[in-house]
């Protein structure tokens, strides 16, 4: 499994384990996941309308994931956003659905942007990956701070100062990004699922930000790591092992959670007692 | 405390004849006062007075339709590091990966851009305000994890660790038992007296905050009464601002306000209980002489 053919497979993968563990980290902290949902899916009928008309699957990929980022931000302003952003994301399918029925062929290219093409990754797709990645996490590092605050506290990080509706849009245009960046290798399916699971399986190992994200990063890698090894050597699909690993990490990361409160509500039941007057 | 003869080059808030109209109704009318450095001012009236509206006024998040608000004398957007600001209400998930510690470094801060790389001196003084707000005790925990009263001590410590000249806080003592009022109150007087900033909050009963506060700002139907709360806490100033019979009645230090039956019945049951005030320094709005 680590011969020559599959060297891009794991650079691929490693990329877009630390840009979804990154990311994934402000998802889960803005409850975002339905945003991240949305954007990979909707965005892949942009790369089958750019297959239909011969254009790169990239660019329409890219094209509208930043369209349906912008609109789910702007609209969702002034109405609820679930609604905005379920209602663009069906639009988008519908789309995705029409290009595919008008396109001569099944596209196998297209197959491949919905479920990953793990195991073919050409040198060719990793320069624009390499690029549009560190662009994703340059903006992450610049405006970190900002993000931080006003996704736990808007209404204190407005009185900062802080423009929180730009903040949205900013965030939505990073998962934008990440997504582009991503889903012609891995899909739209594991995208969304390494843009949850792992950053919401570390916030039950840290209360520190920056251990968080670290450990988000670690998590996607290991997930993504096992998964094309597994995937390899069962010659099943990627896919599966992605979004069961992310599912396991999250469940052992709740029982983690719940073990370490039961172990210190204990320990505080146990000087309560000798802490009373004894009457 | 209570004399204001303020000059408002030296006021950090002058809210000048406000007036406020939101989708056809009139919020605010003829709002009129200014606050000093280091001075407790309580904005006190029922759901709908127009508390929150004013406040949003000073945050600048609003545009008075006539009128003006200066903070410290700047007008506009550029208020960030002048006033602390603490929301009623902050939903908190519990599994928030961020200590009380980082909310507080937060303060120091959040609004600017990079990675951050905090100094020795900045640990120091988010130690030192936690100690100020008596937060040592939680700061490593999850500040989703702790008691409302808790949560209020680390917000406080945000937004203080910036040295705000202005400290705005809506409805802090909603929501709290009467110990952790007493408690909060205690703490908000200390910090206005000891680091000079300029309290304004919200509440609707005046009661738990008589003794810290300088002057009120009585509001009711989108207008202000303002004074001292014995200027304010008046059978007839009150009657004239509700527009209606009201009747103040003061026992044990503490003040009621309800519905007057008449106006003549309510008058003179209340007068004997005011201490003594000038009767020319009536307290209605553009009567501060700010």
């Amino acid at each position: 499994m680590f011969a020559s053919f599959m060297t891009n497979t794991w650079i691929a993968g490693s990329i877009i384990a630390v840009i979804a563990g990154v990311v994934g980290f402000f998802v889960v902290l803005r409850g975002a996941s339905f945003l991240a949902h949305a954007i990979p899916h909707g965005a892949f009928a942009g790369a089958a309308g750019a297959v239909l008309i011969g254009a790169d699957p990239l660019l329409g990929l890219g094209v509208f994931a930043a369209a349906g980022a912008l609109t789910v931000s702007f609209l969702g302003r002034r109405a609820r956003a679930d609604v905005v952003t379920a209602l663009a994301l069906v639009m988008m399918l519908g789309l995705g659905a029409l290009f595919l029925s008008m396109s001569s062929q099944y596209s196998s290219e297209v197959f491949a942007l919905l479920f990953g093409q793990v195991l073919g990754v050409s040198s060719l797709e990793i320069v624009p990956m390499v690029i549009l990645g560190a662009v994703c996490l340059i903006a992450v590092a610049v405006f970190y701070r900002p993000m931080l605050l006003s996704s736990v506290l808007p209404e204190m990080a407005a009185a900062r100062g802080i423009n929180v509706q730009a903040v949205t849009v900013l965030f939505s245009l990073i998962v934008a990004l990440a997504t582009t960046t991503s889903v012609p290798v891995v899909g739209a399916l594991l995208m969304f699922s390494l843009l949850v699971g792992p950053s919401a399986a570390a916030r039950s190992f840290t209360s520190r930000p920056p251990t968080a994200i670290i450990l988000s990063v670690c998590f996607a890698l290991a997930i993504v790591w096992a998964s094309i090894a597994a995937a390899y050597a069962s010659d099943l699909p990627v896919g599966f092992f992605v979004t069961a690993g992310s599912g396991i990490l999250y469940a052992i990361g709740r029982v983690w959670a719940v073990l370490l409160s039961s172990r210190s509500r204990r320990t505080g039941r146990s000087t309560t007692p000798s802490a009373l007057p004894v009457q | 405390m209570s004399t204001h003869t303020t000059d408002v080059s030296d006021a950090v808030l002058t809210v000048r004849d406000v007036g406020v109209w939101l989708s056809g109704r009139e919020i605010l009318s003829h709002v009129d006062f200014s606050v000093r450095p280091g001075e407790f001012v309580g904005l006190i009236g029922s759901n709908g007075a127009g508390k929150t509206t004013l406040l949003r006024l000073i945050l600048g998040l609003l545009r008075p339709t006539s009128g003006r608000v200066t903070i410290a004398g700047i007008r506009g957007r550029r208020r960030a590091g002048v006033i602390g600001y603490l929301p009623q209400k902050v939903g908190l998930d519990a599994d928030v990966p961020l200590r009380a510690r980082d909310v507080v470094a937060l303060g120091l801060d959040g609004q600017r851009l990079g990675i951050p790389i905090r100094s020795n001196q900045q640990g120091e003084a988010v130690e030192e305000i936690l100690a100020a707000v008596g937060g040592l005790g939680f700061a490593d925990k999850r500040i989703g994890q702790l008691s409302g009263g808790q949560q209020q001590r680390i917000l406080l410590a945000h937004a203080l660790i910036s040295s705000p000249r202005l400290l705005l806080l809506d409805e802090p003592l909603a929501n709290l038992d009467p110990a952790s009022t007493h408690d909060i109150v205690t703490l908000l007087g200390d910090v206005c007296a000891q680091r000079g900033v300029a309290i304004v909050l919200t509440a609707h009963d005046m009661n738990p905050l008589l003794p810290v506060m300088d002057r009120i700002v009585y509001l009711a139907g989108g207008k202000a009464a303002v004074g001292t709360t014995d200027e304010v806490a008046r059978t007839e100033v009150l009657t004239q601002l509700y527009g209606r019979p009201i009747q103040v009645i003061r026992a044990e230090g503490r003040v009621l306000v309800v519905a007057g039956d008449t106006p003549d019945s309510a008058t003179p049951a209340a007068g004997p209980l005011l201490s003594a005030q000038s009767s020319h320094d009536h307290p209605l709005h553009g009567q501060d002489r700010a």
